[in-house]
């Protein structure tokens, strides 16, 4: 007698339904919305230049990271007014997608 | 010379490029547990069958000692013969030469054989093994990769084109299997990335094995690439033979009809859906319930499995078939099984083959991750293929068939040109639950009994509304009927339809949401 399948549960609309769950929707990331006050590589690259100290005003438009990737210089700019708050990467690093470089306050 | 001496002298030279690279690298192919290239065309093809063309091409190229490089047959073998009769094309990489790499003349064989499978309107069979474009040749591999991309794209929809992924296949050259129309992968054998391990290392320091990267696996459970999976070339070449023998040998023909069977009775179209409406049921075993001999040849097994597709044959005709599939999340629509599905029904469109599209699905998977990758761009495709198509649709409603996902899969609306309903079926604009929390709302909210007023609300719409004779009375339902008539309805709307003609409007083409 065959075991019965342990089957998992999807809610569509209020309605339960009892169903394998795909290996794609059970690693999903749950989301998070960005923060205006994190600095992110939007590509994978090398940290070229840091071009603000800790502590530093900052103006919304400064130039903050210079991320050398795909044989370019690219310019990470400032999103809002504050204060660098953390810096998590140095001159030389080679960050991923999605890497936080710095934190402002 | 005398006649005879020519004679041997031609077959002494056919001997010493039959050989390929020699011994040697034969045997280095044999360790990776690979076949050569000319062993796969003499397992694919039926016996002697093959006509092999260019044996004897040679390449030109002086920079880079290549001068001094003598590389039999140029590292790639073309010809033409029959799989179970039918006429292919073909052309299959030599590893063994130089890594099979793409040179000038390289690509001169495999668009001379392309060219001919067009002209000749027949299938065009792509073995791919090789170790990418041939650098010493420069711009002139770059050349013959564009050329053969090209022809991909010219060809597609009028001749089948089959990639066949034996090897690694790197850098450009996956475009070509990209650009056709089925993509065989072998387990641990098949290798197909952009960019490889060597360079994501440098460049993002991230470590892969080609595998992982790029591997069989990879592409038929998780980037959609490949359309069939096997453990080894064996059961690649039988999975090829299998699909020859379900399509046309080109857009001007229908598929070859066979003898007619009666399905498996094992499978009991009255006894497959269960009593309660949010259980799963395998939507396969609806589909064997009624074809041929129950024989589903099932495409793209491992991708998106919330939506089944694959060829089945009616009375002895190939026929398509879209299923969503209750069995892996409820069936739902989402980005992946919208394509899968939109691809099938244009190849399908293409290729003179009718679609039988079974429909029991909720509506689209929810989630910001969906949202975000753009499941509305994706869900319209299967919209417009549908739509598009004019080959004979002929659509069953085996239970939910909610809201988009109802218009979606096949709907009167679309122009299917026959819509059944089995008893089971749900046709509403939601689910009972989800009514009653938007149509309902204000009266249970504010009921003495939220829960009860709820239940009672829920009941209610599912009596009115959960079932096929709301959709049936404005005859967008062609008929209810018994699961175990099915099969009949099924045998006679694809006969009706044999000889179905639409006018189509002249343009040069739309703009299907790519």
């Amino acid at each position: 007698m065959k075991e019965p399948e342990k089957l998992g549960i999807l809610n569509i609309n209020s309605t339960l339904y009892k169903t394998r769950l795909s290996p794609k929707f059970l690693k999903r990331k749950p989301y998070t919305p960005p923060s205006q006050k994190a600095i992110i590589s939007f590509i994978p690259g090398t940290v070229l230049e840091i071009l603000v100290e800790k502590g530093q005003d900052v103006r919304k438009g400064e130039d903050l990271v210079i991320l050398d990737a795909m044989k370019m210089q690219n310019i990470m700019k400032c999103n809002i007014d504050g204060t660098i708050k953390k810096i998590h990467v140095k001159k030389g690093d080679k960050v991923s997608k999605g890497t936080i470089l710095l934190e402002l306050k | 010379m005398a006649v005879n001496k020519k004679i041997r002298e031609l077959q002494e030279k056919r001997k010493k490029i039959l050989l390929g690279g020699g011994e040697q690298a034969i045997e280095k192919q044999k360790a990776m547990g690979k076949w050569t290239a000319r062993e796969r065309i003499m397992a694919l093809l039926d016996k002697d069958s093959f006509m092999e063309y260019d044996l004897f091409v040679e390449h030109d190229a002086r920079d880079f000692d290549m001068d001094k490089k003598s590389l039999p047959s140029d590292g790639v073998i073309i010809g033409s013969g029959t799989i179970c009769n039918a006429p292919v094309a073909i052309y299959a990489q030599d590893f063994t030469v130089a890594g099979g790499s793409l040179g000038q003349m390289h690509s001169r064989k495999i668009t001379k054989i392309m060219d001919y499978a067009l002209k000749m309107r027949m299938p065009l069979i792509g073995i791919n093994d090789s170790g990418g474009a041939r650098i010493q040749e420069g711009v002139n591999s770059l050349a013959g990769y564009g050329e053969i991309f090209f022809r991909n794209t010219i060809s597609s929809g009028i001749i089948p084109q089959i990639s066949v992924i034996l090897g690694p296949c790197a850098g450009g050259a996956v475009y070509s299997p990209a650009l056709t129309d089925f993509v065989f992968v072998v387990d641990k054998i098949s290798k197909m990335f952009i960019t490889g391990p060597e360079v994501i290392k440098t460049v993002l320091g991230e470590e892969i094995s080609m595998e992982d990267l790029g591997g069989a696996r990879v592409h038929s459970e998780i980037t959609g690439n490949a359309h069939f999976f096997s453990m080894s070339e064996d059961e690649c070449f039988e999975q090829i033979k299998r699909l020859i023998t379900f399509i046309p040998r080109n857009n001007s023909s229908k598929a070859k009809s066979v003898e007619p069977g009666e399905p498996d009775k094992k499978y009991n179209p009255e006894r497959i859906v269960p009593d309660d409406p949010t259980l799963p049921y395998d939507v396969r075993d609806v589909i064997k319930s009624l074809i041929d001999n129950s024989d589903f040849f099932e495409i793209m097994e491992l991708y998106a499995k919330n939506i089944v597709i694959g060829f089945g044959r009616m009375g002895g005709r190939t026929t398509g078939f879209v299923a969503n599939q209750p069995l892996e999340m409820a069936g739902v629509l989402d980005v992946d099984s919208s394509d899968k599905a939109a691809r099938f029904i244009r190849y399908c469109d293409a290729f003179n083959i009718p679609i039988i599209t079974l429909v029991d699905l909720p509506g689209y998977l929810p989630g910001v991750d969906q949202e975000h990758a753009g499941v509305i761009r994706h869900g319209a495709k299967v919209l417009y293929a549908y739509s598009e198509a004019t080959v004979p649709k002929i659509t069953v409603i085996l239970r939910k068939a909610y809201g988009g996902g109802y218009i979606a899969m096949s709907s009167r609306h679309l122009r299917a040109d026959f819509v059944f309903a089995w008893p089971t079926a749900e046709i509403a604009v939601m689910g009972p639950e989800g009514a009653a929390n938007i149509i309902f709302r204000k009266e249970i909210m504010s009921s003495d009994d939220p829960d009860g007023t709820r239940k009672q609300k829920v009941e209610e719409y599912k009596d009115k509304f959960a079932n096929p004779y709301v959709a049936a009375a404005r005859g967008y339902v062609d008929a209810v009927i018994e699961p175990k008539e099915t099969r009949r309805f099924l045998m006679h709307a694809i006969e009706a339809s044999e000889n179905k003609i639409v006018k189509v409007l002249e343009k040069k083409h739309g703009l299907p949401p790519f």
